[in-house]
């Protein structure tokens, strides 16, 4: 079976268990300038470039993807959120992007193995790809609405290249995740389509959206379903919303996507909000119990946690929604479906 | 055309099309893209579903256009709710399209003309962009006219699209409408052959759509709306039915089906579905009868074709805020230049369109966008629409400067605006700069990811007047704190302004506030920057509300203070790290030491001690006095309130209604560790005051206060005083038996405020005469309230000795119930409740903090000094642990 066959398969079973945060886990371990910078000589300070980890601290990231295996992750993300010559850029680590996601990928990979070679249950191995800071809707210039600071093509190549080294890495799906842009998450299709065409394979995708405010909507206004079908070609493996807000701000969101989504749901949302003081202090059984009444509704295949989520939390997901029966994906009708901002059903 | 039929049928509008519109080519060619953008906002006001965008024209670098407008249109939320149909003949024009449409937009077209390997290569990469596509019936031999070529060619698109995975639901045919009734035979049968061609296709063809460019049919009868319309509404009318699913129309220009003129319609559908004409007609043909009715409506202006739409006829502040809600810019320089003449006329100032509708307008923005009713880009765009009113404004309000004398007409003010290192987020800073922007200040925007270093430099660099923090993630607040303590290590006192969606006046106050000893305000939103920045800036203004936000913010710590887990020092480093006073500074020996008491200050007096703050506060209106009093929102709330409260003052005095009585003392004394020892003339044994002493962790060298440490170990003095202002109960009454609540209410609130007034009286009578160490101090009201004077008089219950059970040692030191007529109840209230109490420090360096949080070490060893049980210790401290 293809991986994406396994996982369509793993997911009729149970609720499959996604991972969590990496950001805060990585601060809690109050790495100095030494630990991130290592040995690679960079021109800029790396504290703060949590991604360049896997070059300088291998152990760290492996010690967390370690914590979310133990916690019951079947699907473990590569610690690669800026891992994109864009994000790079900010700490002169351009020319590491490579063997950033190389390494993260195989971190990430070898231990899916170890684990799977334990108790026999599958292990999935997720290539996570950000937004970037750059934005394909937006204009950065309130005076010029119409300039973009980066091409649709430029950011193809930006993608293309990171989710080649995820791949030679050894990840199972590309995950395109916290998406603000649904362009900017249309040109990362884009790039893993050309890299499907290099490499003469299928490479699954998984596409996960981020809301800006509570109506719903992510930072170039689309809704949660004109966003799905404005992915919906990338044919991904799972669609789904991460970070935003908690859990019980998303809810409304998850419900919708949930009813119209023909494919595996993944949601992660953040434990809470944060609060005044920007720490999130949601317990894990509290963002468990939220989750697991989407679990209940059938709304959900894959749960996660996203910012200030803590394997403490991934347990406490993963025993709540042990038992539940997972989402049926629905097989919607064959209707033409476009999208502006907002969705636009074609009635047959 | 008939509502019913009509409701699935979907309008593409097609006046953003350089072809089908003379108008958008106009402004296109002419690079006025805005108004260009007003036309697809009319389309889809007007109803448009999907709008079709087209710049092929020879003249036009296509692309270019194509990608400008496409990317302007984005972000005009009104208009980007549509899908997008990406409109060209040249391939190259819709892939640079596909690459700035967010959605899932339309290719209007491919087809098999160049072949089929072209055609499949294009509709793969219409998968991989992710649009659905318009297939044109078309192929190597050319255009399909024919009923038969139209079905033969579509249905061979279709194989191959299917075949190659394209979903057939994101197919489209465009058939081709042809122009009929041109006087050519041959063109007779092309409405009828297009309806028939539509209802074979639509069978063969199982979830694909069919389309057509509705305009051509009518390419005869060009500058006769009129018939053109007719001609449209009649063909959708039998094209739905057949299975027509979507058509570009200019969608506000059809007409209902049974409104169009019987004579006009009959010989529409004659024309359209090739009728033959009834036995002795006139006319040869049915087009030779159209043509001739058509002569009859020429030059008819088509009815509220050009009426201004409705929103220009309202008056010119409401359109203002309709421009600036909707993002226009179309009119607002008109509208604008409208405001500023009515306003010049009456007398008034161009800046007064500025704060008066634009700022108006925004505001209504700021609530929208609070209450989620508008989004970011939205806003961005309003405050472009500002951005240009504001514009068209300066030269107004630089002209009125320059007969302004030469030290007011520079700038408002510079403002350096960043955001911090780690963060990349910067359209809410951007909003905020515009806004600073249009209302005159210099605004140095550092863009995204500045680093502290940078923001300095700059910031000093440019001589500025404050700088502006902005973030959105939570790392960005930890970022803030870094700017702050490195803005204080560089000496810096310009004001810190922080803002941002996770930005919060708690975090502000709590942890970036305490590091910068300039001021430091949180912003809430784009709308208050302005009144922060202006009141910064001003002579009059700035330092009441540095001074308001500072208490509100200490206010905030004190409230938190009991809640966040802080690290406790022992009591024993605690004690180590005493406050270290110079006491060769301690004041001299009271001139007069001893009891004194005062049974009748006049209140003439009190009165002109009063801080009014606080009494604003206590009827919940916020401000500072004076200011308060011309305040926008609570000004004439204050104002009627000042009003009432100064006659109730002269009547109150001049009826004797209340008597203010006071005693205070000065005693020799020691400090005895964290207790000071009183030492009084005749008595064996010493008074014992025991005072608390802070436990939270310092950082940066700062000491873990006790008021012990103001006293000198080897011998000093220390005063106290109780208060109190009597006679209100009678006057209570009798206001509470007229139900007069609110001169009750307004009478307690002045004796609070009396009471307060004359523990400031006495203190200055203290300091000047009794203790005597301020002999020469001349110092106005306010200075008095901002405490500019040396020595400290903390009170028993108050942040720096919060234990209430001091009281009643104080009160026994003065014999105040005695002298002055003041009880205390059991738990160490006052009685009359007007009243004030606490200890005098005269030792310049004495200050106010607060304990807050302290050990169970220092509860048990406070309960020992007190010789009181635990028990009892934690009862009175427990807001203390």
């Amino acid at each position: 079976m293809t991986p994406r066959e396994q996982l369509q398969a793993a997911a009729k079973e149970r609720v499959l268990i996604f991972d969590g945060a990496f950001g805060t886990q990585i601060q809690e371990r109050k790495l100095t300038e030494e630990d991130y910078a290592g040995k690679l000589g960079l021109n800029a300070d790396q504290k703060g470039n949590n991604d360049i980890l896997a070059l300088t601290r291998p152990d760290v990231i492996a010690d967390i993807t370690r914590a979310y295996l133990d916690a019951g992750s079947d699907v473990i993300s590569t610690n690669t959120f800026s891992a994109n010559r864009i994000s790079q850029a900010d700490y002169a680590a351009e020319d590491q992007v490579a063997a950033i996601n190389i390494a993260s990928g195989k971190i990430a990979r070898e231990l899916a193995e170890e684990y799977s070679a334990k108790d026999g249950k599958p292990r999935f191995v997720a290539g996570a790809i950000g937004p970037t800071n750059k934005t394909l809707s937006l204009s950065p210039d309130v005076e010029d609405p119409g300039y973009r600071e980066i091409s649709f093509d430029e950011l193809v190549a930006v993608y293309k290249e990171q989710a080649a080294a995820l791949i030679d890495g050894g990840v199972d799906f590309i995950l395109i995740e916290t998406v603000f842009d649904t362009l900017n998450a249309k040109a990362g299709v884009m790039a893993v389509k050309q890299l499907e065409n290099d490499l003469g394979r299928e490479v699954p995708i998984m596409i996960s959206m981020t809301l800006t405010d509570l109506s719903g909507r992510n930072l170039s206004g689309h809704t949660v379903e004109a966003f799905w079908y404005a992915v919906r070609h990338a044919n991904p493996i799972t669609i789904g919303l991460n970070c935003s807000f908690g859990a019980d701000q998303l809810r409304p969101h998850v419900q919708v996507l949930s009813a119209i989504a023909d494919t595996l749901l993944m949601a992660y949302p953040n434990a809470g909000l944060p609060n005044e003081l920007g720490e999130y202090d949601e317990m894990p059984e509290t963002t468990a119990a939220l989750v697991k009444q989407w679990a209940d509704k059938g709304q959900v295949n894959i749960l996660g946690g996203c910012c200030g989520s803590s394997p403490g939390h991934i347990k406490a997901i993963a025993d709540a929604v042990a038992d539940v029966t997972p989402r049926n994906v629905p097989k919607p009708a064959t209707e033409m479906r476009l999208a502006g901002l907002e969705a636009f059903v074609v009635a047959a | 055309m008939n509502e019913n039929n009509t409701a699935r049928f979907i309008n593409i509008g097609e006046r953003t099309n350089v072809t089908g519109s003379a108008r958008f080519k106009k402004l296109i060619m002419a690079d006025d893209y805005a108004a260009a953008v007003e036309v697809a906002r009319q389309q889809v006001e007007n109803g448009a579903q999907v709008i079709d965008v087209n710049m092929d024209e020879g003249l036009l670098d296509a692309e270019h256009a194509m990608t400008t407008f496409l990317k302007l249109i984005a972000a005009e939320p009104d208009i980007a709710r549509v899908p997008v149909m990406v409109d060209s003949s040249k391939w190259s024009v819709i892939e640079a399209g596909l690459k700035c449409v967010s959605g899932k937009p339309i290719v209007n077209s491919i087809s098999m003309k160049e072949g089929e390997e072209q055609f499949l290569e294009q509709a793969r990469l219409c998968m991989a962009y992710g649009a659905a596509v318009v297939v044109m019936a078309f192929d190597e031999t050319g255009q399909a006219d024919t009923k038969q070529r139209k079905i033969e060619i579509c249905k061979r698109a279709y194989d191959l699209l299917v075949s190659e995975g394209f979903p057939p639901e994101d197919i489209i045919f465009d058939p081709n409408i042809f122009a009929v009734a041109t006087g050519i035979e041959e063109h007779d049968r092309y409405g009828l052959d297009f309806l028939e061609a539509v209802r074979e296709i639509k069978s063969q063809c199982p979830y694909a759509k069919t389309s057509g460019g509705l305009s051509n049919l009518s390419f005869s009868f060009r500058g006769n709306e009129t018939v053109r319309r007719a001609m449209h509404s009649v063909f959708l009318y039998h094209a739905i039915p057949a299975g027509l699913d979507m058509a570009i129309v200019n969608a506000g220009q059809l007409d209902v089906y049974d409104t169009i003129d019987p004579d006009l319609r009959d010989a529409c559908e004659d024309v359209i579905l090739m009728r033959a004409l009834p036995e002795g007609s006139k006319h040869e043909s049915a087009t030779e009868r159209l043509i001739a009715l058509a002569e009859s409506y020429k030059g008819k202006s088509v009815a509220d074709e050009k009426a201004a739409e409705e929103w220009r006829g309202w008056e010119v502040k409401r359109r203002l805020e309709h421009a600036l809600v909707k993002g226009i810019d179309a009119h607002v320089v008109s509208d604008t230049e409208e405001a500023r003449a009515a306003l010049e006329a009456s007398g008034g100032r161009p800046i007064e369109v500025i704060e008066g509708p634009l700022m108006d307008g925004m505001n209504v923005v700021g609530d929208l966008f609070g209450s989620g009713k508008m989004f970011l880009p939205q806003v961005v765009k309003s405050a472009r629409v500002m951005k240009k009113a504001v514009a068209h404004l300066i030269p107004y309000i630089e002209a009125e400067k320059d007969l302004l004398p030469e030290a007011e007409r520079k700038s408002k003010g510079k403002i350096i605006m960043a955001t911090v290192k780690g963060d990349v987020h910067d359209i809410g800073k951007n909003i905020v700069g515009v806004v600073l922007q249009c209302n005159g200040y210099d605004v140095v925007d550092m863009g995204v990811m500045v680093p502290w270093q940078d923001i300095i430099k700059t910031a000093n660099d440019n001589k500025a007047d404050m700088i502006g923090l902005s973030g959105l993630i939570t790392p960005s607040l930890d970022e803030m704190v870094t700017v702050a303590e490195e803005m204080q290590l560089a000496e810096m006192t310009m004001p810190l302004l922080i803002g941002g969606a996770t930005t919060s006046k708690v975090h502000t106050a709590l942890r970036i506030d305490p590091k910068y000893k300039g001021p430091v305000i949180h912003v809430l939103d784009a709308s208050r920057a302005v009144g922060v920045a202006s009141k910064l800036l001003s002579d009059t203004q700035r330092d009441d509300f540095v001074g308001e936000v500072a208490d509100e913010y200490v206010h905030v710590r004190d409230a938190r203070a009991g809640k966040a887990e802080k690290q406790l020092m022992s009591l024993e480093d605690a004690r180590a790290n005493y406050y270290d006073a110079y006491l060769s500074d301690k004041p001299a020996p009271p001139l007069q030491p001893g009891v004194h008491v005062f049974n009748d200050w006049s209140m003439e007096d009190l009165r002109d001690y009063i801080d009014w703050t606080p009494f604003f506060r206590a009827w919940e209106l916020h401000g500072n006095y004076p200011a308060i009093l011309q305040d926008d929102v609570v000004g004439e709330s204050a104002r009627s309130l000042k009003a009432d409260a100064d006659a109730m003052l002269d009547q109150l005095i001049s009826e004797k209604w209340l008597t203010a009585r006071g005693v205070c003392g000065l005693w020799p004394c020691a400090r005895d560790g964290d207790d000071v020892t009183i030492h009084r003339v005749n008595r064996e044994e010493h008074v014992r005051l025991p005072f608390l002493r802070q436990q939270i962790k310092k950082s940066r060298d700062r000491a873990n206060m006790c008021l012990a440490d103001f006293i000198d170990p080897d011998g000093d003095w220390i005063g106290g005083f109780a208060v109190g202002i009597h006679g209100i109960d009678e006057h209570s009454a009798r206001f509470q038996a007229d139900k007069d609540d609110y001169s009750d209410i307004l009478l307690k609130a002045l004796a609070d405020r009396f009471a307060e007034a004359f523990a400031e009286r006495l203190h200055k009578h203290v300091r000047t005469d009794l203790w005597g160490y301020a002999p020469g101090e001349q110092l106005t009201n306010k200075a008095l309230i901002k405490e500019e004077y040396r020595g400290i008089r903390p009170a028993p219950g108050y942040p720096a000795c919060p234990d209430h059970s001091l009281k009643p040692t104080l009160f026994e030191l003065l014999d105040a119930e005695a002298n002055v007529g003041l009880s205390l109840t059991e738990s160490f209230a006052m009685w009359p409740t007007a009243a004030v109490s606490g200890f005098y420090f005269g030792h310049p360096e004495s200050q106010y903090f607060g304990v807050a949080k302290i050990g169970r070490d220092q509860l048990s060893d406070y309960a020992e000094r007190c010789g009181i049980d635990l028990a009892t210790a934690e009862r009175w401290l427990r807001p203390n642990l």
